[in-house]
C-alpha cells in the first residue's frame, strides 16, 4: 500500500529551501564518479539536470528520441521565462511570483514547491546570460522584460518570440560541454518503453534504437524522467509531433503515482484548423495579446471580411467581461471565453471555430516597426501557415491543447513514488496547479534541472555510494524486456487495416469533445464508453507496414497511441472525480451565475494521485491534502 | 490539387536507393508539405506498402528535424521557410514534385529521406559553449551589453541546425553553422574569453569531419530558413586568422 508523504520541510516559507538544501545529504567526489544516473529526455529540465549533474562529477547518461538533443520541444517556447528580479521597479518579488503563481493556478498546487520554483527563478536568469543566452535588452544595454498573461508586474525575460529555443540552446551548450568532457553520455534516437525496478527501487530503463529496432538495456543508481507533457493525447495540439506520454505511463504501470491528469491547459491563441489532414496547431504567442484585441462580430454568423466590420458592431469580449484584466486574462479563461462565443454562433473563418486578433490600434498607436520589432517573427509565422498577412488584416485564432499541469506525482525532492525514480519540467505536477500562468514552464524546467535537483539526487544517492554497478542482466531486466518485446509483437502481428495516426485522431476527438474546455459528469461517461470501443478496435484493425527490428515511424506511433488510450481514460475518471471547476479543469455543472469556474475548497482542495490498478481496470485515488498556510483561499477573479 | 511526386527512397544506409514516382490527388492548397506527404503515406499504408520515412517533429518551422530538398532546393522554393512550414499553395496543380534528402557526405542516409546529422553534434561539443559551471553566474544585469551587439548575436543564435546550409553549398561546407555559433559567442562579453580557442577547436572540427570549404556563392545564406547572414562567415574568419596569429606569436 503506497502511502503519500510529500516531505514539505517545516518553517516560513520562505525558509523551507535553504534549510532542506542544508539538512540534504552530499556524496564525495570520489563516490560521485561511481554513481550513474540515467536522465530520460533532453529539453530544458532533462538537459540542465544532465549539465548540472555532470558537473557534480556523476556518471550520466542522458536518452532522447530526436537526432539530436537540440530539438527538444522546449524550443518552441515562445513568450519568455518569469524571474522575481524586479528589475522595472514595478513591487515585484519571490513572493509576488509565488502568490501569482498560486492564484494562477487556482489554488491546487502545492505552496512550498511553487515557492521554491519563484525563490530560484533569478539564478537561472543569471546562468543563462553567462551561458551567453541572447536575451533582449534595452539601449542601456540592461536586460528587457515584458508582461505576460495574467499578472500585473513585467517580470518576463525574452528573445523576442524565441525564448524556448534561445534557452534549450543554451542548456544544449552545457550539456554539450559535459558530453565533451567524458562526463555525460548522450543516446539519441531511443525510445523509453519501460523502467525496471529492483528490490523497490529504479535502477534502469529498457530503450528501443529507433535506427536498428534494437530492445536495449541500461542500469543506473537512479533515473530521472524529464519527459514533458502528454498534450498530444489530443491528436491535435501545439505539440510537436513525437512529444508522448510512454516514458511516463511505463513509470505509472511500474507503481509511479499520476496526479491530477486532466488538468491540461488549452492555449487560447493557436492558428486554426485549416484542413482535414492537419495533425499540429501552431502556437501564436500569449505575447501577442499585450498588443492584439481579442473580438468577434456582435452579430451572429457574420461573414463580412473584417476590415469592413465597423468598430460599432464589434464584441472584445474579454475587455468587456473581464475590465481589470482585459485582453491579458490567464489562458484558462481566455480559452472558455473564446468557445462560448463561438457555440453561441458568433465564432469567424469558414468553420466558425475561431475568434479575431486584432493589432490595428496598436500599429496605429505604436507603429509598424514597434510591432515588428516584438513580433516580427510571429507575424512572418502567421502568414505562412494562412497565406494571411496579419499587419493588414487581423488574425484568426482558436484554443489548443498545449500544457500538462498533471503528471506523475512528485514529493518536495522531486521524486516519485518510486524510490531512485524523479521527475522534473512538465513530467511531474508539482508546481502550476490547474492551470500554468504564461512563462513559467521555461522558468521551472531549468529551475529543477540546474538548481533543485542536482541538490535533492545527491541526498538519495548519499544511501547509494555501496550499491554495486546495476546489473543489467538481473532477472528484472529479463522480464522487463520480454514485456516489451511482447507488446511490439502483439501490436505487429495484428495486420488490420487502418493506420495509427487515424486512432489516435478519432481518439483525440473523443477527448476533445468529452474530456477538454467544458466538461460534464455526462459526456466523461459517455466518452469513456468511445474510448473504450475504440481502444478495442485499435487492438483488431491497427496495420503497421514493415519489421520490427529497422526504423519503424508506424510502430513508434502506435506504441505511443496505445499509450494514449490509457492516459486518456485516467484523465477523464480524474475529471469525473472532481465535482468542481478549477483553472483549466471547467465542470459545467459547478460554475457561477456569470459562468465563472466554482471551485470547492472544502471538499477538492487535494491533488489526486492515482495508483494504477491493470488496464482497464478502476486506478485507486490516494489524496493528497493542499494545506494553504501562507496564502489566502480566494475565489479567482479577473473582473 | 493534383500532383505528382518523385520520391528518393532507399531502405537504410547500406542499400542503394532510387526515386519512385506517386500521383497524389485531391490535395488540398491549405495542407502544409508534411500534412501532403502524411496523405501519401495513408494512402501507401493501407495499400499494403511501405510509407516514406521523413523526419519531422515541431512543425512550426523552430526544431530543425525536418529537411527535404525539394524540386532542387533545400526546404523548397519558398524563401525563408522550412520544409514543415511550406504550404502546397506553393506549388501548381499538376506540377512534378522531386524530394530527395539532404545531399552530403557528412550527413550519410538512414532510411528514405532521413539522414544523419550528428556531425553537428560534435562540432558543438568541441567547442560551442561558455566554460561556466551551475552557481558560478555572477548577477545577470552586472555586465551591460549594447543592445545592437545583443541583437546581433540573436541574429546568429537562431541557427535551428537542419543543415539546409550544407545540402545547399556544392561543398558541403559547413561554414555557415560553424559561424552562426563561433560569431553568437564572440560577440557576447561571456563568450568572448574563450573565442580563440573555440573558433580553433570548432573549425578543426568541421574539417576532420569531412566537410568542404567555403564555396564563396552564398548559396547557404540564400537557402537558410533562418536567413542567417554569411557575414558571421567573414566574423568567424576574422576570428579564426587573429586566433592563429596570437597563437603564432605566442599570446
Amino acid at each position: 500500500m503506497i502511502k503519500l508523504d510529500s516531505k514539505i520541510p517545516e518553517g516560513p516559507i520562505a525558509e523551507k529551501w535553504s534549510k532542506h538544501k542544508t539538512s540534504l545529504r552530499l556524496v564525495n567526489p570520489a563516490n560521485k564518479k561511481k554513481l550513474e544516473v540515467i536522465v530520460v529526455g533532453s529539453g530544458l529540465a532533462g538537459a540542465s539536470a544532465a549539465s548540472a549533474l555532470g558537473e557534480l562529477g556523476y556518471k550520466v547518461k542522458v536518452f532522447c528520441f530526436q537526432d539530436t538533443p537540440r530539438r527538444a520541444h522546449s524550443v518552441a517556447a515562445q513568450g519568455g521565462i518569469n524571474a522575481a528580479k524586479n528589475y522595472k521597479n514595478d513591487g515585484d518579488s519571490v513572493y509576488r511570483l509565488f502568490l501569482d503563481m498560486i492564484k494562477g493556478g487556482d489554488y491546487r498546487a502545492r505552496e512550498a514547491n511553487v515557492y521554491r520554483a519563484a525563490e530560484v527563478s533569478n539564478l537561472v536568469i543569471d546562468h543563462f546570460t553567462a551561458l551567453g543566452v541572447p536575451f533582449a535588452r534595452d539601449y542601456g544595454g540592461a536586460l528587457d522584460n515584458r508582461s505576460f498573461g495574467g499578472v500585473q508586474v513585467s517580470r518576463t525575460f525574452y528573445a523576442k518570440g524565441q525564448t524556448g529555443q534561445q534557452c534549450l540552446l543554451g542548456t544544449y551548450s552545457s550539456l554539450s560541454r559535459q558530453i565533451a568532457k567524458g562526463r555525460v553520455t548522450m543516446y539519441s534516437r531511443r525510445d523509453m518503453l519501460d523502467v525496471v525496478v529492483i528490490d523497490g527501487k529504479a535502477r534502469g530503463i529498457i530503450t528501443r534504437n529507433l535506427v536498428t529496432g534494437a530492445i536495449e538495456r541500461h542500469g543506473a543508481h537512479a533515473v530521472v524522467l524529464a519527459t514533458g507533457g502528454y498534450g498530444t493525447v489530443f491528436y491535435l495540439s501545439t505539440l510537436a509531433l513525437g512529444s508522448n506520454a510512454t516514458a511516463a505511463w511505463s513509470a505509472h504501470k511500474k507503481g509511479a503515482l499520476f496526479a491530477n491528469p486532466s488538468f491540461i491547459q488549452i492555449h487560447p491563441t493557436s492558428i486554426p484548423v485549416l484542413n482535414d489532414y492537419q495533425c499540429k496547431l501552431t502556437l501564436m504567442s500569449e505575447s501577442l495579446r499585450n498588443d492584439g484585441r481579442v473580438w468577434v462580430p456582435k452579430g451572429q454568423a457574420d461573414k463580412r471580411h473584417p476590415n469592413s466590420i465597423p468598430e460599432e458592431e464589434r464584441d472584445y469580449y474579454l475587455e468587456r467581461r473581464y475590465p481589470a484584466f482585459g485582453n491579458l486574462v490567464p489562458r484558462d479563461v481566455a480559452s472558455r471565453a473564446a468557445k462560448e462565443r463561438c457555440d453561441a454562433g458568433y465564432g469567424v473563418g469558414d468553420t466558425g471555430l475561431s475568434v479575431y486578433l486584432d493589432f490595428k490600434d496598436a500599429i496605429a498607436k505604436q507603429g509598424k516597426k514597434a510591432i515588428e520589432d516584438k513580433y516580427g517573427n510571429l507575424f512572418e509565422m502567421y502568414e505562412k501557415i494562412t497565406g494571411i498577412n496579419p499587419y493588414n488584416e487581423p488574425m484568426r485564432i482558436y484554443p489548443a491543447g498545449h500544457y500538462t499541469m498533471g503528471g506523475l506525482w512528485v514529493d518536495y525532492n522531486l521524486m516519485t513514488t518510486i524510490p531512485g525514480l524523479y521527475a522534473i519540467g512538465e513530467s511531474n505536477f508539482s508546481d502550476h496547479g490547474a492551470n500554468r500562468l504564461g512563462a513559467s514552464s521555461l522558468m521551472q524546467c531549468s529551475g529543477d534541472g540546474y538548481f533543485i535537483l542536482p541538490y535533492t539526487i545527491s541526498d538519495y544517492l548519499a544511501d547509494e555510494i555501496r550499491s554495486p554497478k546495476t546489473d543489467i542482466k538481473h532477472p528484472e531486466f529479463d522480464q522487463a524486456e520480454k514485456e516489451v518485446k511482447e507488446r511490439i509483437n502483439r501490436l505487429m502481428s495484428v495486420n488490420g487495416t487502418q493506420t495509427a495516426s487515424s486512432f489516435h485522431k478519432r481518439l483525440g476527438k473523443i477527448l476533445w469533445d468529452h474530456c477538454g474546455m467544458f466538461r460534464t459528469a455526462e459526456g466523461l461517461k459517455k466518452g469513456r464508453v468511445l474510448l473504450d470501443q475504440l481502444e478495442e478496435e485499435f487492438w483488431k484493425e491497427i496495420k503497421i507496414p514493415g519489421d520490427a527490428n529497422e526504423l519503424n515511424q508506424e510502430l513508434e506511433k502506435a506504441l505511443k497511441v496505445a499509450d494514449f488510450f490509457e492516459v486518456g481514460r485516467l484523465m477523464m475518471e480524474d475529471a469525473l472525480d472532481r465535482n468542481e471547476s478549477c483553472g483549466a479543469h471547467f465542470r459545467e455543472e459547478y460554475q457561477t451565475e456569470q459562468g465563472e469556474a466554482k471551485r470547492d475548497d472544502a471538499n477538492y482542495a487535494y491533488v489526486a494521485a492515482w495508483e494504477y490498478q491493470g488496464h482497464a481496470q478502476k486506478p485507486l485515488l490516494h489524496m493528497e491534502p493542499l494545506k494553504f498556510e501562507f496564502v489566502e483561499l480566494k475565489e479567482r477573479s479577473y473582473k | 490539387m493534383d500532383i505528382k511526386l518523385k520520391i528518393w527512397r532507399q531502405k537504410n544506409a547500406s542499400t542503394k536507393g532510387r526515386f519512385e514516382d506517386y500521383e497524389l490527388r485531391d490535395v488540398s492548397p491549405e495542407m502544409s508539405f508534411l500534412e501532403m506527404l502524411d496523405y501519401l503515406n495513408k494512402q501507401l499504408i493501407e495499400g499494403g506498402k511501405e510509407p516514406v520515412t521523413f523526419e519531422h517533429d515541431c512543425r512550426e518551422g523552430i526544431c530543425g528535424t525536418c529537411g527535404l530538398y525539394i524540386n532542387g532546393r533545400p526546404h523548397g522554393p519558398q524563401q525563408h521557410t522550412t520544409t514543415c512550414e511550406l504550404h502546397m499553395r506553393a506549388f501548381k496543380d499538376g506540377e512534378t514534385i522531386v524530394v530527395e534528402p539532404w545531399r552530403s557526405k557528412a550527413f550519410p542516409i538512414i532510411k528514405d529521406l532521413a539522414v544523419d546529422r550528428s556531425a553537428f553534434d560534435k562540432i558543438m561539443n568541441a567547442g560551442g559553449f561558455v566554460n561556466i559551471d551551475t552557481g558560478s553566474a555572477p548577477e545577470a544585469n552586472n555586465i551591460p551589453i549594447n543592445k545592437k551587439i545583443s541583437d546581433r548575436a540573436f541574429d546568429a543564435a537562431v541557427c535551428i541546425g537542419c543543415g539546409a546550409c550544407v545540402a545547399a553549398c556544392k561543398n558541403s561546407s559547413a561554414m555557415l553553422f560553424v559561424a552562426a555559433k563561433v560569431s553568437q559567442f564572440a560577440l557576447l562579453p561571456q563568450g568572448k574569453v574563450e573565442a580563440a580557442e573555440r573558433v580553433q577547436r570548432m573549425v578543426e572540427k568541421m574539417d576532420e569531419l569531412g566537410f568542404g570549404f567555403c564555396s564563396n556563392t552564398y548559396a547557404c545564406e540564400f537557402d537558410c530558413p533562418k536567413g542567417i547572414s554569411v557575414e558571421f562567415i567573414a566574423q568567424m574568419n576574422r576570428e579564426f586568422l587573429s586566433a592563429k596569429l596570437c597563437a603564432h606569436k605566442g599570446h
